[in-house]
C-alpha cells in the first residue's frame, strides 16, 4: 500500500494531505482528551502503535508468489476508534519514508489516508456493529483487523486508478492495481486477523481494566474471557 | 488443554500453514513486493516520478532490512514491556487475593 515518493502527481499528493489533516487533528485532539482524563490509557495506546510498528514492517509471502504487509492497524482501530489511529499510522509512515525509502513524504497524505484512516474507520465501524450484535471480543477484533488491512489496500488501488488511469479508464486501472493486491492481501488479512484476535483476547486476561474504561468490554465477559484461562 | 492455550495454538498453526502454503503454491516465483509491483505498473506507462526522498536512501538491501528489522524490534519491545508490567500486575493481584 506504500505508494512510493514521487510517484503520485503533485495535484493527487495535494488532494490526500488535504483530506488526511483533519482526521489527524481530530485524532490528536482525542488522544490529548482521552491522556487527560486517565493516564493509564498510555500504555495500552503504546501497544497499539507498537503494533503498527512491527506488523507494518514484516512483508509476508503469500500465495500469488509475490510478498506485500498486514498494515497492524485493527488492534488500534478497534480500541480506539479511526482519530487515534490516524495519528499512530502516520507516525510510521513518517518513519518508514523518512528512514526507510518506504513510502515518501509527497505521497504521505495518501499513504496516510489508505493506511490510517479509511481502513480503520471502515474496520471501526463494522468493529462496532458487531459488538452491538453481542459477538464475542476476540472474533470482532478479529474481523476488524483483517477487514482493516484489505480495505487499505482497496483505497492504495483506487488512489493509483484515479492517478494513472488506464486508455481515460479508471475502472479498468482500478481492476489492473487491485489484482495486484487483492488476492495477495487475502492470507495477509487472515494472518493480521488471527494475531490481533489473540492479542485483544490476552489484554483482557491480564488487564481489562482500560478496555472496560474506554467502553469496550463489559465485566461478564471478562470474566467469561478470564475464565478460559483458568 | 486450557481454551486459550488452545487458541494460541490452533491460530499459530493457521499462521504457518497460510505462510508456509504459499511459499509452496508460489514455487518459483520472484517474490517481489506488491508495492513494487503496482510501482512497475506506474513506471510502464512512462511516467517519471518527479519527486526524491529529500533525506537518505538505505544504500543497500542489507542495510534496509537492518532498519525494517530496527523497526519491529522497537515495536515488540515496547509491547513486551507493557506485556510484562501487566502480567505481573496481574500475577501479584491474584497472589494477594489468594494470601
Amino acid at each position: 500500500m506504500h505508494i512510493m515518493e514521487g510517484y503520485l502527481p503533485m495535484e493527487w499528493c495535494i488532494v490526500w494531505f488535504v483530506l488526511s489533516i483533519p482526521f489527524i487533528i481530530v485524532g490528536l485532539w482525542q488522544m490529548k482528551k482521552l491522556i487527560d482524563k486517565d493516564q493509564k490509557v498510555l500504555p495500552l495506546m503504546a501497544v497499539c502503535g507498537a503494533f503498527v510498528f512491527v506488523l507494518s514492517a514484516l512483508k509476508i509471502p503469500s500465495v500469488t508468489g509475490s510478498c506485500s504487509h498486514p498494515t497492524g492497524t485493527g488492534l488500534s482501530a478497534s480500541f480506539f476508534g479511526p482519530f487515534v489511529t490516524a495519528v499512530l499510522g502516520t507516525i510510521v509512515l513518517i518513519f518508514q519514508a523518512l528512514l526507510l525509502a518506504h513510502g515518501g513524504l509527497t505521497t504521505l497524505g495518501a499513504n496516510a489516508f489508505s493506511m490510517a484512516i479509511i481502513g480503520p474507520l471502515v474496520a471501526w465501524g463494522v468493529f462496532v456493529a458487531l459488538r452491538k450484535a453481542g459477538l464475542g471480543l476476540g472474533l470482532c477484533v478479529g474481523v476488524t483487523a483483517a477487514l482493516a488491512n484489505l480495505v487499505t489496500y482497496t483505497v492504495t488501488s483506487l488512489q493509483l486508478a484515479l492517478a494513472f488511469p488506464i486508455d481515460g479508464s479508471i475502472v479498468a486501472a482500478f481492476t489492473a492495481f487491485g489484482t495486484i493486491f487483492a488476492i495477495t492481501q487475502i492470507p495477509l488479512a487472515i494472518i493480521e486477523g488471527i494475531i490481533c484476535a489473540l492479542v485483544a483476547k490476552f489484554i483482557v486476561r491480564v488487564k481489562p481494566e482500560i478496555l472496560k474504561s474506554l467502553g469496550i468490554i463489559e465485566d461478564a465477559e471478562i470474566a467469561k474471557i478470564q475464565g478460559e484461562a483458568a | 488443554m486450557k481454551r486459550s492455550t488452545l487458541e494460541a495454538v490452533v491460530g499459530i498453526i493457521i499462521i504457518l500453514a497460510l505462510v508456509i502454503g504459499a511459499l509452496a503454491i508460489g514455487g518459483d516465483s520472484e517474490w517481489g513486493g506488491a508495492d513494487g509491483g503496482a510501482e512497475d505498473m506506474i513506471a510502464e506507462t512512462g511516467y517519471e516520478p518527479w519527486f526524491e526522498s529529500p533525506l537518505w536512501a538505505p544504500p543497500s538491501g542489507e542495510v534496509e532490512s537492518l532498519l525494517f528489522a530496527l523497526q519491529a524490534a522497537i515495536g515488540t519491545g515496547v509491547a513486551c514491556l507493557i506485556f510484562g508490567y501487566w502480567l505481573g500486575q496481574s500475577r501479584s493481584r491474584k497472589d494477594e487475593k489468594q494470601a
